[in-house]
């Protein structure tokens, strides 16, 4: 039972923030290696029942929707089962109201009779605010809502809330739910009830949980200004800053004034590349070891010509696999994200923040808020001299990237098209 | 940490506004449980050994303290849902089984929440040792990845015998990602799982030479170890301040996990078992890890019993003493 796969399910009336939760959950645990994947019974609604007409399909004494309902939070269980069972799946989440206990029973079944585990995340508001916001952000751009104005979609989704209402038996770890494993989040973050946390993901799940906020704020990610080794086309080391890249660090320095934020945070790592760049902004900084460029061993300061010359085996198995592949005496990307998980959770915590990184480094990072798979991360674009603006909206993340006109060498390699040849019978390839 | 029972609104006020008045914030951690095994378990940990019992027998000092906590019980105040709404708190409820985590303010807050989440008190042992003696132990060089010695490779068979004597139940293995500590693990015949933050420290520059080549070549450097060698980091590489950053999501898995060998390096398990005797940075790097001899720790009142057993295989000595 160690290694189940595991059902999250989400509860709570419409508009307390399940999607936004399930689909953020998601993206982390993707992240940090989980495969984990959303099932949203308002899509297999939306695929059953084309065309939406009003919150009368979700009254209580509506028979026929209750029928549909039903089979499209089968059919969403059905997915989940072969999610977890035939496609290496490791974590559903099954994102819908699950208010009743009936409903959640029908679920603890499913999950017993696979040797899945269950853990229940319920998310409880009743500031009007809370939920108006929430309706405004992500219910009347649905597709439910396309031909309607904003005031009568707001007018029909209240409705649609109203019909959970008197049905709703929220989760009750004292009593009745004392045995199941779940976390309550009560008034977006402000108190968490845990109970029964049954292993290490679920630890990970609340902790992750009990540090993402939904204040409004930027994260700004950049690389360090051109450095001398850039010039040379060497990779890795600790060289400071070329001419083009103090005259980036000043002009990074008047962006940053003119973005007029409010407690702006920014870290770098320790190489002297970013710390230079940071000293540029006459604003206290923070120094991460963790932020550090990937370690490339035995090809520190190297250029890539060197590296094919002199480690052609390596440079070829780089470039097959680039996300897994480790440099002998160095790291793999795979590795970096395991040591910027504290900083991604860190990030979560904060508001406006700076991280003046590394190429690899801010690949990595980048993957993590607009949702890129391992497969892609290594190639992410991230030139010199390029801010990434990342502001949260909706259920994810707006990206603009601000160029600082400032000229750099280009250090991207793209994916090689052809793989290099190799003998089926090399004894590298196994 | 202000350790006392706290249990009415007035006192809890009273640190409150102490706090306020000096700029400390102030965050509560209450535990509730009402099992009376648990209680009577506790008492007979740790109260019937305390100062206040020296002169009583076990009975008396039982019946005496089960008096104690009817004492408070009429005027205690738990933390309230209402009334305690703006306090930072988390409410411990029957050793873990469940939480209520009000307003974390901050970063350190939410890393005592996540730890305290993680702790449990189910008895268990944790078994720390270094990889079996290397090739490079014997020729005196420090990191690289080398294999085991002969002598090293006797010593992962003796490890596997001592572990079948010690019959312990579901005992799960780590090892770091270097040869040494994994074909360790390999002669247990058990399954084991590699961390690459179990990994050695990194020494750098240093990697692979011996202390008398490093003294040759990096007079500066290797006297600056000397003189602070918890904070001092090898050029390109680590010191034992970063081991502890790293090491940090080990030591909160084991705090989870139930029964562990720990099968790794030096350096690393002198954070290790800094952490469960709770030595100091000064005392850490010089901690005494000698090859071929496992540490058993296992809980017990409010620390860690600590048994040390060579397994009997001769290896080199690596450990350097504090230079006076």
């Amino acid at each position: 039972l160690a290694n189940s796969p595991t059902v999250i399910v989400m509860v709570g009336l419409p508009a307390r923030g399940k999607t936004y939760i399930s689909k953020k959950l998601t993206r982390y645990l993707n992240w940090i290696g989980v495969p984990t994947k959303v099932f949203n019974v308002g899509e297999y609604r939306r695929e059953a029942v084309k065309h939406y007409s009003s919150y009368d399909f979700f009254r209580p004494d509506n028979e026929e929707a209750m029928k549909v309902r039903r089979q499209c939070a089968l059919a969403a269980l059905r997915d989940v089962k072969l999610y977890l069972t035939e496609e290496a799946g490791q974590i559903a989440v099954f994102d819908a109201t699950n208010t009743t206990r009936e409903r959640r029973g029908m679920i603890l079944n499913f999950a017993k009779e696979n040797g899945f585990k269950v853990f229940f995340i319920e998310s409880v508001c009743n500031d009007p605010t809370v939920v108006a916001t929430n309706v405004m952000e992500v219910k009347l751009s649905s597709p439910d809502y396309r031909d309607c104005n904003s005031t009568d979609a707001m007018e029909d989704f209240m409705k649609r809330i109203n019909c959970y209402q008197a049905s709703y038996q929220p989760l009750d770890p004292d009593d009745y739910d004392r045995e199941l494993s779940l976390i309550k989040v009560i008034d977006v973050g402000r108190r968490f009830l845990v109970n029964r946390v049954q292993d290490h993901i679920q630890s990970r799940i609340v902790y992750y949980l009990m540090n993402i906020h939904v204040q409004p704020r930027t994260i700004y990610l950049c690389r360090h200004g051109e450095s001398e080794f850039n010039l040379k086309g060497k990779i890795g080391g600790d060289s400071g800053l070329s001419n083009r890249g103090k005259k980036f660090a000043l002009a990074l320095n008047k962006f940053v004034e003119e973005q007029n934020l409010k407690d702006l945070k920014v870290w770098t790592s320790q190489l002297k590349r970013t710390i230079q760049t940071a000293e540029a902004l006459q604003l206290p900084y923070e120094q991460w070891k963790a932020l550090n460029e990937i370690d490339a061993g035995v090809c520190e300061e190297m250029t890539y010509e060197e590296i094919r010359e002199q480690h052609p085996e390596e440079f070829a198995l780089r470039d097959q696999d680039k996300y897994y592949y480790r440099y002998p005496s160095g790291e793999s990307y795979q590795d970096l994200v395991q040591r910027l998980e504290p900083v991604i959770m860190e990030l979560e915590r904060q508001e406006n923040v700076l991280v003046i990184c590394h190429q690899a480094v801010m690949r990595c990072l980048l993957a993590y808020f607009l949702d890129k798979s391992a497969d892609e991360m290594p190639y992410l674009k991230c030139p010199l001299h390029t801010v990434l603006k990342l502001t949260p909206v909706a259920y994810g993340c707006r990206v603009e990237s601000v160029s600082l006109n400032i000229e750099a060498v280009n250090t991207h390699r793209e994916r090689p098209e052809v793989s290099v040849a190799f003998p089926q019978s090399h004894p590298l390839i196994s | 940490v202000f350790d006392a029972t706290n249990t009415t609104r007035e006192r809890r006020e009273t640190i409150y506004k102490f706090g306020e008045e000096n700029g400390y914030k102030t965050f509560f951690v209450e535990s509730i449980c009402v099992d009376p095994e648990v209680i009577a378990a506790n008492i007979v940990q740790v109260k019937l050994g305390s100062p206040d019992y020296v002169d009583c027998s076990n009975d008396e000092a039982t019946e005496d303290f089960m008096k104690r906590i009817e004492c408070y019980k009429n005027s205690y105040e738990t933390l309230d849902e209402t009334l305690d709404k703006d306090l930072s708190y988390i409410k411990i409820m029957d050793v873990g089984r469940s939480y209520l985590v009000n307003r974390v303010m901050d970063h350190i807050q939410s890393r005592i929440v996540y730890y305290l989440m993680n702790i449990h008190v189910t008895p268990r042992s944790i078994y720390l040792c270094r990889h079996g003696e290397s090739e490079l132990n014997l020729k005196g060089r420090i990191g690289g990845d080398p294999g085991l010695s002969v002598r090293g490779k006797e010593f992962a068979k003796s490890l596997a015998q001592f572990i079948n004597e010690q019959n312990i139940k579901d005992l799960k293995v780590w090892t770091s990602q270097m040869k040494r500590t994994i074909q360790t693990a390999e002669a247990l015949g058990v399954p084991y799982e590699q961390w690459k933050v179990l990994n050695e420290i990194d020494a750098g520059v240093c990697e692979e030479m011996t202390y008398e080549e490093i003294q040759e070549n990096y007079p500066l450097e290797f006297a600056l170890r000397d003189q602070d060698k918890y904070r001092y980091r090898y050029p390109k590489g680590e010191s034992y301040e970063d081991l502890v950053q790293r090491l940090e999501p080990v030591i909160m898995e084991l705090e989870r996990q139930e029964n562990v060998l720990v099968i790794c390096h030096q350096a690393v398990m002198r954070c290790l078992l800094a952490y469960f005797l709770d030595k100091p940075a000064e005392q850490l790097p010089y901690l005494k890890c000698p090859l071929h001899t496992v540490l058993k720790l296992t809980p017990v009142a409010y620390g860690c019993k600590v048994e040390s057993i060579f397994l009997n295989v001769e290896a080199v000595n690596t450990h350097r003493d504090k230079p006076e």
